[in-house]
């Protein structure tokens, strides 16, 4: 792997992505843990932009940080009983080697047999732009059906998550 | 351009980290974050497949818009658990899932 901007990128977008990740499960304070997610999520939206993908990354600041992130932050505000919980976890050890095990699979399983393969220079030059995905939601031959459901799927979280958290006797 | 199996070695590890939070914390919303850290796990290697995938002429945008269905599904898992959360902690004061057993029979 030759030192180039995209290298470096890559190596700095993975230490948020996977040390944002570490911050989430290992903090005592959920409110900590929530800026190490937004870490996190800011490192995966660095490799949408590597792998030329801005749209994507764009959304993942919009949606993850500016909107979910700040939605965990008012549950973890809500939900205040971390004086109550004297422990952060429970059969850690065998999450640990489940966990552990999952990694090798994957690793084994998916990341070894292509290793070699799809190298940096055969990756096609041209890739589909913002443009083309905008007119691809909207095509009758593309993924109109997916994007009017993906409305229909989107109001119903919305009325539910409303239905669901109201408080009956305010 | 970094090789394909870096991004899915990253995922691998960002997707078990994910399962490892899901199965060893005890509070319900730091589940719920560990959920999103295995959703953006996948998405990595949908995005990371789609642009490293032979396209020939044509454009391809299967990964593409598969991604951002991923993510609007993101969000509505992520209002309506955040809810269920909030809800069971009014009635139960707790935010503990193994607390809030009523239906174990």
């Amino acid at each position: 792997m030759e030192l180039n901007a995209i290298s470096i990128g890559f190596v700095v977008f993975s230490i948020f992505t996977l040390g944002g990740g570490f911050g989430v499960v290992t903090t005592r304070n959920l409110f900590q843990g929530t800026i190490w997610l937004m870490v996190s999520l800011f490192g995966v939206a660095g490799y949408f932009i590597l792998l030329s993908a801005p749209f994507l990354a764009a959304v993942q600041i919009l949606v993850y940080i500016g909107a979910i992130a700040i939605l965990i932050i008012f549950a973890v505000m809500l939900t205040r009983s971390v004086a109550r919980i004297k422990e952060r976890y429970i059969r850690i050890l065998p999450s640990f080697i489940a966990s552990l095990a999952l990694f090798l699979i994957l690793l084994l399983g998916v990341t070894i047999p292509i290793f070699g393969a799809h190298s940096p220079e055969s990756i096609p030059e041209y890739v589909a732009s913002t443009r083309n995905l905008g007119t691809a939601l909207v095509d009758e031959n593309g993924f109109v059906v997916p994007f009017l459901l993906a409305s229909v799927l989107l109001t119903a979280a919305m009325i539910g998550a409303i239905f669901i958290a109201r408080d009956e006797n305010a | 351009m970094v090789p394909l199996w870096m991004y899915l070695a990253v995922a691998a590890a960002l997707f078990s980290i994910g399962v490892f939070g899901v199965l060893a914390r005890r509070n319900a919303v730091a589940i719920l974050m560990s959920v999103e850290l295995m959703l953006n796990a996948v998405n990595i290697n949908l995005v990371a497949f789609w642009r490293y995938s032979e396209t020939g002429t044509d454009l391809l945008l299967n990964g593409y818009a598969f991604t951002a269905f991923v993510l609007i599904v993101a969000a509505a898992e992520a209002a309506v658990g955040l809810a269920i959360i909030i809800t069971v902690y009014r009635n139960r004061r707790s935010v503990i899932p193994e607390e809030a057993a009523t239906l174990k029979g």
